[in-house]
């Protein structure tokens, strides 16, 4: 568990984990976590401030606001997670294959991908819940449709600089298999490049998700969803700015904590960005001072 | 046991509608005995490591074959452990994120050992090659050119192939680690009686280590001569060769 070790030595690292972690465990366990059912409606408590029994207040139809976040968790981290998996596992594949083979191979994969790419993101994604029709996992399946093609274009890339290097050539000489290869060398040392790339599209994938249910494409309307709760304390901005804030604040701790643990991994997969062993480094300074101590005596 | 007959490669000239290619190698034939070592020389560009990819299998001939014990080395199965490399750059030939111990024990796994015997069969390599077993927990950044060089050969050597591929094995390090690990080349073949083919345009290190020569210009074969006439060759690239060695 080197990896491990390393996260944990990283304090911002370890940090952004565990409350990524406990945001996860939150959303898997909703109905432990949230004290009242967030679809609710108790119009006597509407626009109610915080009090003991709901923490952070409640919506404009008197629903508790805490309950929704966590309720929120679902569709705005956890099926975005997945969503992001399918295309980091599928553009991430093609990436390797592309940049491996080349050749013939690259030259059709990244063709289809310059088509998929020529879509403008937004639109095409509006296309295809237009086609589908609205509700989460249609647009999750228009995330994947959108997202895999600009994976496997940077994945590519970064694999390209290594499938030329020597450990390749080496590999391949000694008789071992393409597919072999590609999961045992050529993975590990674009992991830290897939974990930059594919943290900083899950940052953007939240905000997408948050803003298709703003539009009133994505998730319907009694459930939770972070986006759809900002969109709903939108008509009480300037008169009660502090419905807002809870998805807000939501949203921007889970896309930092995601960016920051990803720099974290970077560097924990990197045997070379880790800075070993700092403990003995400690060690060696109070025995030079003995010396310096002896000296003198 | 290796047999190269007729050997051509050409390269496409950059640009995707450009229909002219580069020759870079033209009509190649030598053999390699078992056991021999043979050397390749010639300068930059003379289309050298091109026939040692070509040789390793890993790139196909346009035209003629390579033959490995009777087989094409093409084939995967062929060269499986059976033909091995060092390369010139040291800093890329290891992975970087695999420590030494990792790196040694790749290879190995192509052959039926258990893992208790691979590590043993670790210890073992290092020591060869002048290395202890304080070596296996670093990693290729924390090593020396001559170091990481060392644990390329030990790597190379490790599945006991019949021939290895030096290609600029000794080049990039400096003068008295070059002789070292020259040195250390001629023990493990004595120990392991394999080839070597041996890529180089120091005719200095060639002599030092080969039975045979083979001089390449321009990707064509000039001559071949054995180690001890290599006083009276006849091509003037040879002895020009030879003149600036010598001077």
């Amino acid at each position: 568990m080197n990896l491990y070790k390393n996260i944990r030595n990283d304090k911002l690292a370890a940090l952004s984990f565990s409350v990524i972690l406990v945001i996860v465990a939150a959303g898997l366990f909703a109905p432990l976590f949230a004290p009242h059912d967030p679809n609710e409606v108790q119009m006597e408590l509407r626009y109610a401030s915080p009090s003991w029994g709901y923490l952070l207040g409640n919506d404009h139809l008197g629903r508790c606001i805490l309950s929704r976040l966590i309720y929120g968790i679902r569709p705005s981290v956890l099926w975005v997670f997945v969503a992001l998996v399918i295309s980091v596992v599928l553009g991430g594949g093609l990436g390797l294959i592309a940049g491996y083979f080349r050749g013939k191979t690259d030259a059709v994969i990244m063709r289809i991908c310059d088509v998929m790419l020529s879509f403008p993101g937004y639109v095409m994604s509006l296309a295809v819940i237009g086609i589908l029709g609205a509700g989460l996992t249609n647009v999750l399946i228009a995330f994947v449709l959108m997202k895999w093609a600009w994976f496997a274009r940077v994945i590519r890339t970064s694999v390209l600089q290594y499938a030329e290097s020597d450990y390749i050539k080496f590999s391949k000489a000694l008789g071992f298999g393409n597919f072999r290869i590609i999961v045992k060398q050529l993975l590990p040392v674009s992991l830290p490049d897939i974990a930059v790339t594919s943290s900083s599209a899950f940052g953007a994938m939240i905000l997408q998700i948050s803003g298709f249910s703003f539009l009133g494409l994505g998730i319907e309307a009694p459930h939770a969803e972070w986006g759809m709760m900002l969109n709903e304390a939108r008509e009480v901005m300037f008169t009660r700015p502090e419905l807002m804030l809870a998805p807000g604040l939501a949203i921007v701790v889970i896309v930092t904590a995601v960016n920051f643990l990803s720099d974290g991994l970077q560097v924990a997969l990197d045997p070379k960005l880790i800075v070993s062993k700092p403990k003995l480094q400690r060690q060696e300074i109070p025995s030079a001072v003995e010396r310096k101590g002896e000296e003198v005596a | 046991m290796l047999i190269v007959e007729g050997v051509e490669k050409s390269y496409k000239k950059s640009g995707i509608f450009s229909r002219e290619r580069t020759r870079v190698l033209e009509d190649i034939s030598f053999e390699c005995k078992a056991g021999e070592c043979l050397g390749i020389i010639g300068e930059s560009g003379s289309g050298k490591s091109t026939l040692g990819r070509l040789l390793l299998g890993i790139e196909k001939p346009d035209r003629g074959t390579v033959s490995f014990e009777g087989r094409s080395i093409t084939e995967r199965r062929a060269r499986r452990g059976g033909v091995s490399a060092v390369f010139q750059d040291y800093t890329s030939s290891l992975h970087p994120f695999y420590t030494v111990e990792q790196a040694l024990l790749e290879p190995l796994k192509l052959t039926d050992m258990k893992l208790k015997d691979m590590r043993k069969k670790v210890d073992l390599l290092l020591t060869q090659v002048g290395l202890d077993a304080a070596y296996r927990k670093k990693y290729p950044h924390e090593l020396s050119g001559g170091e990481a060089q060392r644990v390329c050969i030990a790597r190379a050597v490790s599945t006991e192939p019949r021939w290895i591929l030096l290609d600029e094995a000794v080049s990039s390090l400096d003068g008295s680690v070059q002789l070292q690990v020259l040195e250390l080349l001629k023990n493990l073949r004595e120990i392991y009686g394999m080839s070597y083919i041996f890529i180089t345009h120091d005719i200095q290190a060639a002599a030092y280590i080969c039975d045979r020569l083979i001089l390449i210009r321009s990707g064509r074969i000039d001559e071949i001569v054995p180690i001890e006439r290599l006083k009276d060759v006849q091509s003037a690239y040879a002895r020009d060769l030879l003149r600036m060695m010598i001077t």
